[in-house]
C-alpha cells in the first residue's frame, strides 16, 4: 500500500516536473521544473531498490548535468533568449507523439504485464537475492566483472567530452 | 515486501516521460530547452530499463542505465560547450533563426 | 590476466587498444614534446603508427581465424565477437582514418584551426566504430556509438569562430541525441523483451515471440528510428545536409564514410542478428526508407549549388540502396552491402579530397561553380574527380559499378523486380546531376587562375583513393572474396 502510495507521489513529480519543462517559457524555470521530474525519476529508482541509481541520479544528474545547465544558461543572455519565439508550429508532429504515446498507454493498460513473458520464477520480484549482498555491491561486481569492457570505454567517451569542451569552449587553444 | 505497482504502471510512466521528451524536442525552439526535452527522454529509458531490471531480478538493466547516464554527462559537457559558440558567435538561441545552412 | 580479462580478451581488443593508446599519445606529445606548430607534422606519423599497429592487431586477428578455421572469436562474455564482418569493417575504417588525416593538414592550415587533438579525435573516433562493428552486446553497441558520435560532434564543430561550422555542430548534435534516445529507449524494450543484452539472447528470446506483437513492434519501430537516423536515410535524413555543408570538409568527409559504413555495420548487426526472426515486420519499414532515400535524396541533390550539400542528398541515396541489399535479404544482397560500402568509402573520400585540395587562403571550393576549368588548372585532380563521380553514378569499369550490380542482382534473385526497376531509374537521374559538375570541370572556363597548392601527404591520399576506385572496378574478384567472407553466420 505505501508503495503505491509513494509511486504515485513520485510519478505525479516526474510528469509534473516534464510537463512544466517543456511548457515554461524561461529557460531557469525548465531547467528547475527538470530537476524536480528527475527527482522524481531518483524515487521511483528507490522504490524499485536501486539506490546505487537513485545516489547517481541525485549526485551526477541534478548535482552535474542539470547544474551545467543552469550555468550555460546564466552564462548566455536570458533577456534577450526568454523575447524570442518559444514555440514552432510543428503541431501536427507533437499530436503524432500525444497519439503515438496514447496507443502505447492503452496498450500496455490493457495487456498488462502479460506483454512481456517472463522465465518462470520471476513472477513475484523484489524478494530478489538478498543474500548476494545490497544493490551496490552487486552493482559493482557486474560493472568491473561481466561490464568491463564498457567500463573501460566510457573513460575513454569522458575524456573525449573532456578534450571536446576546452577545444570548443576555450578562447585560445 | 510484497510489490503493489505493476511493471506496466511504470512502463506506462515511462511511455508518458518519453512522448513529452519527443513533444518538447520538436515544438520548442529554444536551444536549451530542446536539449532538456533530450534529457527528459534519455530518463523515460532509465525508468523502463530499472523498472525491467526490478521485475527480472537483474542487474543488467542497472547497468545499462548507469552508463546511458555516463554518456548523458558526456553528450551535455560537449553540447553545451557547442551551445556557447553558437551563441559566441551569434547571440541567439532560437533555433531557426541559426540557419544559415539551407537550400 | 584474469577471468574476466583473458588473453583472447586481450586479443580480441588489441586494435581498440592499440587506437585509444595512440589517441592519447598524440594529446600528451602535442602539448609535452611537439609545441610548435611545424612539429605537427609528428603527429600524423604518430597518427600513422597508431593504425599500424591497429593494423597488425587486425592483421593477427584476420590469420588466426583463417588459420583456425573457426568462424568467429567471442570475448568478454560474448560482448565482443570477431569475425568476418568486424574484419571487413574495421580494414575500411582504417583505410578511410589513414586517407582523411592524409588530407586534413593542409587543410586546417588553411582554415587556421589547426590543433593536434585533432587527429587524437579522428583515432578515438576510430576506436567507437571499432566497437560498433564489433560490439554483440547491446551496451558495448551503444557506449560505441556514442564515442564515435561525440568525437564527431566536436569535429564537426572543428572551426570555432565559423558560423556554419557552429550550426552544423549544433544540428548534429541535437537530433544525434534525439536518434540516440529513441534507440535506447528500443534498447530498453529489447532487454525487457529477452531479459538480456546479448544479441545472440535476444535473438532466441525474439523468435520465440509472435512478429505481430505490438510491444516486439514498438521496440522494433523504435530502434529502426535510431539507426535510420544515424546512416541518414529519409525520413529522418534533416540533419545530414547540414552537418555536411557546415562542417570542416575534411570531417565532412570522414563523416560521409567512416560514420556510415560504422552505421551501417551497426544495422547489419540489429537487423541480421536479434531481428532476423521479424523480418516480416521490419521489411515493408525498411523498403519505405530505402525508396523514400532515393527518392528525396536523388530529386533533392538536383537543385543544389553546394557541392557538399549535394553530396549530402547523394550520400542519402546511397544508404537508400545499401538498405535495398538488406531488403533483398540474400547471400548476394548482403555481400552487395558490404561491397557497396566498401567502394563509396573510397570513391567518396576521393570527390571530397579533390574540394580540399580546392581550398586555399580566399577560396572555399565547395561551390560548383569552383570547380570551373578545373581540367586547364590541374588536369590530374579532374580525372579523380571524374572518375570518382563516375563510380558514385555506377557507370563501367569504375568500382561503383560493382557495387550497383550486386544489389540490382540480389533484388532480381529475390523476386523484387519493382524495387530494381525504382533503383535502377534513380541511377538516370543521379547520372544527371553528377555530370552537372562534370561539366563545369570540362566545359567552362576557370574563373580564376590561381594555382592549385597540394602537398605530398594530399597527393598521397589521391593516389590511394584513384587507385581503390578504379582497382575495384578492373579487378573485383579479390574484393569479391574478401566481402564474401563477411557475411555473417
Amino acid at each position: 500500500m505505501l508503495d503505491t502510495i509513494f509511486f504515485y507521489l513520485f510519478a505525479l513529480l516526474t510528469l509534473l516536473g516534464a510537463v512544466l519543462t517543456i511548457t515554461r517559457r524561461s529557460a531557469v524555470h525548465s531547467a528547475i521544473s527538470l530537476i524536480v521530474s528527475l527527482v522524481g525519476v531518483a524515487g521511483l529508482f528507490l522504490l524499485q531498490r536501486a539506490e546505487f541509481l537513485f545516489a547517481v541520479q541525485i549526485v551526477l544528474y541534478i548535482g552535474g548535468i542539470m547544474l551545467l545547465f543552469l550555468f550555460v544558461i546564466m552564462l548566455v543572455n536570458l533577456d534577450r533568449a526568454e523575447r524570442e519565439r518559444q514555440f514552432s508550429k510543428a503541431w501536427w508532429l507533437a499530436l503524432a507523439c500525444v497519439v503515438g504515446v496514447g496507443a502505447e498507454i492503452a496498450y500496455f493498460l490493457t495487456k498488462g504485464p502479460a506483454a512481456f513473458q517472463f522465465p518462470p520464477g520471476a513472477a513475484s520480484p523484489g524478494v530478489a537475492s538478498a543474500a548476494a549482498g545490497g544493490n551496490v555491491e552487486r552493482l559493482a561486481d557486474a560493472l568491473f566483472s561481466e561490464y568491463l569492457l564498457p567500463f573501460e570505454m566510457a573513460s575513454l567517451l569522458l575524456l573525449v567530452a573532456v578534450v571536446g569542451s576546452v577545444i570548443l569552449a576555450k578562447k585560445r587553444i | 515486501m510484497t510489490t503493489a505497482v505493476p511493471l506496466s504502471w511504470y512502463l506506462i510512466l515511462s511511455a508518458i516521460l518519453f512522448g513529452l521528451g519527443v513533444a518538447g524536442f520538436v515544438f520548442r525552439r529554444n536551444i536549451i530547452t530542446v536539449f532538456m526535452s533530450i534529457e527528459l527522454m534519455l530518463n523515460a529509458v532509465n525508468l523502463s530499463f530499472v523498472a525491467f531490471s526490478y521485475q527480472l531480478r537483474q542487474t543488467d538493466g542497472h547497468i545499462y542505465t548507469f552508463f546511458v547516464m555516463v554518456v548523458a554527462a558526456a553528450e551535455a559537457a560537449v553540447g553545451l560547450a557547442i551551445i556557447l559558440t553558437v551563441f559566441k558567435n551569434r547571440a541567439t538561441l532560437e533555433i531557426d533563426e541559426v540557419s544559415d545552412l539551407k537550400n | 590476466m584474469s577471468q574476466y580479462y583473458t588473453a583472447t580478451d586481450h586479443f580480441v581488443l588489441v586494435p581498440a587498444i592499440m587506437l585509444a593508446l595512440f589517441g592519447c599519445a598524440i594529446l600528451l606529445f602535442d602539448f609535452w614534446v611537439f609545441p610548435e606548430p611545424k612539429q605537427r607534422k609528428w603527429l600524423l606519423a604518430f597518427l600513422a603508427l597508431g593504425e599500424a599497429f591497429a593494423g597488425y592487431g587486425l592483421w593477427q586477428q584476420h590469420t588466426y581465424i583463417a588459420g583456425q578455421g573457426i568462424a568467429e572469436l567471442t570475448a568478454f562474455q560474448g560482448s565482443l565477437v570477431v569475425d568476418g564482418f568486424s574484419l571487413f569493417f574495421n580494414w575500411m575504417f582504417i583505410a578511410a582514418a589513414s586517407i582523411v588525416a592524409l588530407m586534413s593538414y593542409r587543410y586546417l592550415e588553411v582554415e587556421g584551426e589547426h590543433h593536434g587533438e585533432y587527429y587524437s579525435l579522428i583515432l578515438l573516433a576510430q576506436c567507437g566504430m571499432y566497437f560498433l562493428a564489433s560490439g554483440a552486446d547491446l551496451i558495448t553497441l551503444f557506449v560505441g556509438l556514442e564515442l564515435m558520435a561525440l568525437c564527431f560532434y566536436i569535429m564537426v564543430g572543428f572551426l570555432r569562430s565559423d558560423k556554419r561550422s557552429n550550426e552544423a555542430a549544433m544540428k548534429y548534435l541535437l537530433l544525434g541525441g534525439f536518434s540516440s534516445g529513441f534507440l535506447a529507449y528500443g534498447f530498453s524494450l529489447l532487454y525487457g523483451l529477452s531479459g538480456s543484452t546479448k544479441l545472440s539472447e535476444i535473438g532466441v528470446a525474439i523468435a520465440r515471440r509472435d512478429p505481430a506483437d505490438p510491444v516486439l513492434l514498438l521496440a522494433m519501430v523504435t530502434t529502426t528510428v535510431g539507426l535510420l537516423f544515424k546512416i541518414s536515410a529519409v525520413p529522418f535524413h534533416m540533419w545530414a545536409p547540414d552537418a555536411y555543408e557546415g562542417a570542416p570538409t575534411t570531417v565532412t568527409a570522414y563523416l560521409s564514410v567512416g560514420s556510415k559504413a560504422a552505421s551501417i555495420a551497426f544495422l547489419l548487426r540489429i537487423f541480421l542478428g536479434p531481428l532476423a526472426s521479424a523480418r516480416a515486420a521490419w521489411e515493408p519499414l525498411l523498403v519505405f526508407a530505402a525508396i523514400a532515400s532515393l527518392t528525396v535524396g536523388n530529386l533533392a541533390a538536383i537543385s543544389q549549388h553546394n557541392i557538399k550539400r549535394l553530396l549530402a542528398y547523394s550520400s542519402i541515396s546511397h544508404a537508400g540502396y545499401m538498405l535495398l541489399g538488406l531488403v533483398a535479404g540474400n547471400e548476394t544482397g548482403i555481400k552487395g552491402v558490404a561491397v557497396y560500402v566498401l567502394v563509396y568509402t573510397f570513391t567518396n573520400l576521393g570527390v571530397f579530397l579533390v574540394i580540399v585540395a580546392l581550398r586555399r587562403e580566399g577560396l572555399v571550393g565547395d561551390n560548383i561553380d569552383d570547380l570551373a576549368g578545373l581540367m586547364h588548372k590541374s588536369p590530374g585532380y579532374a580525372l579523380l574527380m571524374l572518375i570518382c563521380l563516375l563510380s558514385l553514378a555506377g557507370i563501367p569499369p569504375t568500382a561503383g559499378f560493382i557495387g550497383k550490380y550486386y544489389i540490382f542482382l540480389s533484388l532480381i534473385q529475390a523476386g523484387r523486380y519493382v524495387l530494381a526497376a525504382a533503383a535502377a531509374l534513380y541511377v538516370a537521374v543521379a547520372i544527371y546531376y553528377y555530370f552537372r559538375i562534370v561539366r563545369s570541370m570540362f566545359m567552362s572556363d576557370a574563373e580564376d587562375a590561381g594555382a592549385m597548392e597540394t602537398t605530398f601527404g594530399v597527393r598521397v591520399a589521391a593516389a590511394l583513393t584513384g587507385l581503390g576506385t578504379l582497382g575495384i572496378g578492373i579487378f573485383p574478384e579479390p574484393f569479391l572474396r574478401f566481402a564474401g567472407q563477411s557475411l555473417i553466420r
